[in-house]
């Protein structure tokens, strides 16, 4: 399998170090004032980069009712993108909006978690990436209603509804590819070990997140993890399969640190609004 | 649904009892249930899915309509919470897309009745549909398939 470059620990400690005002790091440098909008950024980021993914399978997913449900899931997740980052644009105070932060950011400056950004592979793959984002999302979402930002709380209530059946869909893959044939349980096995190492950064916390949690906008993500654990585990039992050896975790999205498929994802996506940028339906 | 006395704010009902949904044109957007109130100033609205692109179309239909009616002042405002459920879609509303061929919202796990034939020896094949809000059914007794419109 190819593997993606390793973050080695001195380049987390450059990292952290660094306090540059402009540039990659803006996410780092004006977290105090901008807790809201950090908050709003990666949230708004991972809904808006797994909705681009799942709309790449339009047109070539295995069947035509798969075809649908991949449609619909990436609308529901740029709905809340829309939402999340028109709320971002609005806190900042800049004139930006949802599609001026969608279109017009540079791939250092965007704070989604590095599993929605990896590629779609195979639809084993995709299932496996949408099964372990959505129970996460689910869970992070039941949590947020109660923000004390009224955007969050509302778009996590309108959505949670939307992501159960996210969460359950590609439960019921997982269960179905896993203990399927020989051939749907490999792929099954290598989409998951694809994506595992990448499960440890849904629940890490930062100083924006802290800063989040203290002000009552956010939630602690670690007591996320038990709940988590236990949804995973029992899925990955009904499908036969052994939970996967932890690797060693890749962290940095929510500081712009990318994989590599990220500037991809966003070439495609960027492409029109930044080849002409006041163009309009 | 907001209760008024008034007499502009029953215009404004009036004008928007005459709005359609784009995407299931036999229901007003009353009795889909996402009209939340209406004030003398603002029409009040909700949307079903949060990515669903019948909202800006629903958005643009009231607009028109109410400017055409001479409510040119009412604004449109869009709130997400509370969320919408089809727990508010209307009585009517309910019998009007089963007269589509749209079988209504029905409680997860309880039988879903063919609009066609009425059976209930019906399967789902796809949770999600032609559009957010409906799922793809099957009937297996008049063997034509059918949208449900999903309990949310």
């Amino acid at each position: 399998m190819p593997s993606l470059p390793p973050i080695r620990p001195e380049d987390e400690a450059a990292a952290a170090r660094d306090t540059r005002p402009t540039g990659a790091f803006d996410a780092v440098a004006d977290f105090e004032p901008g807790i809201l909008f950090n908050i709003l950024l990666r949230l708004g980021d991972d809904s808006l980069i797994l909705g681009q993914r799942l709309s790449e399978w339009t047109g070539h997913a295995p069947s035509v009712e798969v075809d649908l449900s991949l449609a619909n899931m990436a609308l529901d997740l740029v709905g809340q993108a829309t939402f999340f980052l028109d709320a971002a644009g609005k806190t900042e105070g800049g004139g930006r909006d949802g599609d001026k932060l969608a279109f017009h950011r540079d791939v250092l400056d965007f704070t989604n978690c590095m599993l929605v950004e990896q590629p779609n592979g195979d639809f084993a793959q995709t299932m496996a990436r949408q099964f372990l984002f959505s129970t996460w999302q689910k869970l992070l979402f039941e949590r947020l209603v109660s923000s004390s930002d009224p955007t969050i709380s509302a778009v996590a209530e309108k959505a949670v509804k939307e992501v159960t059946y996210h969460q359950e869909l590609s439960a019921e893959w997982v269960i179905r590819l896993g203990d399927g044939t020989e051939e749907s349980r490999r792929r099954m096995e290598r989409g998951l070990d694809w994506m595992w190492r990448f499960v440890p950064e849904l629940f890490e916390m930062d100083e924006v997140a802290d800063a989040a949690l203290r002000c009552g906008l956010f939630t602690d993500l670690t007591t996320l993890r038990p709940e988590y654990d236990r949804i995973v585990h029992a899925v990955l039992a009904e499908a036969t399969l052994a939970v996967p050896a932890d690797q060693r975790p890749i962290l940095g999205g929510r500081r712009g640190h990318h994989s590599e498929h990220l500037g991809h994802l966003l070439c495609t996506m960027q492409f029109l609004p930044r080849t002409y940028p006041d163009a309009v339906w | 649904m907001g209760v008024s006395t008034s007499l502009d704010t029953n215009g404004v009902w009036d004008v928007l009892a005459e709005v359609l949904d784009p995407e299931v044109p036999v229901v007003s957007v009353i009795e889909l249930g996402i009209v939340r109130s209406v004030t003398d100033e603002a029409v009040i609205i909700t949307p079903t899915y949060t990515g669903c692109p019948a909202t800006r179309a629903i958005e643009r239909d009231i607009r028109a309509a109410l400017d055409a009616a001479g409510y040119r002042h009412v604004r449109i405002e869009t709130i997400l919470s509370p969320a919408w459920t089809t727990d508010w879609i209307t009585a009517e509303g309910r019998a009007k897309l089963h007269a589509y061929g749209i079988a209504p919202p029905v409680p997860r796990g309880a039988a879903v009745a063919c609009p066609q034939c009425g059976s209930t020896d019906t399967a789902e094949i796809s949770r999600f549909g032609s559009t957010a809000c409906k799922a793809l059914w099957r009937c297996s007794a008049c063997l034509e398939p059918f949208d449900l419109f999903k309990c949310h």
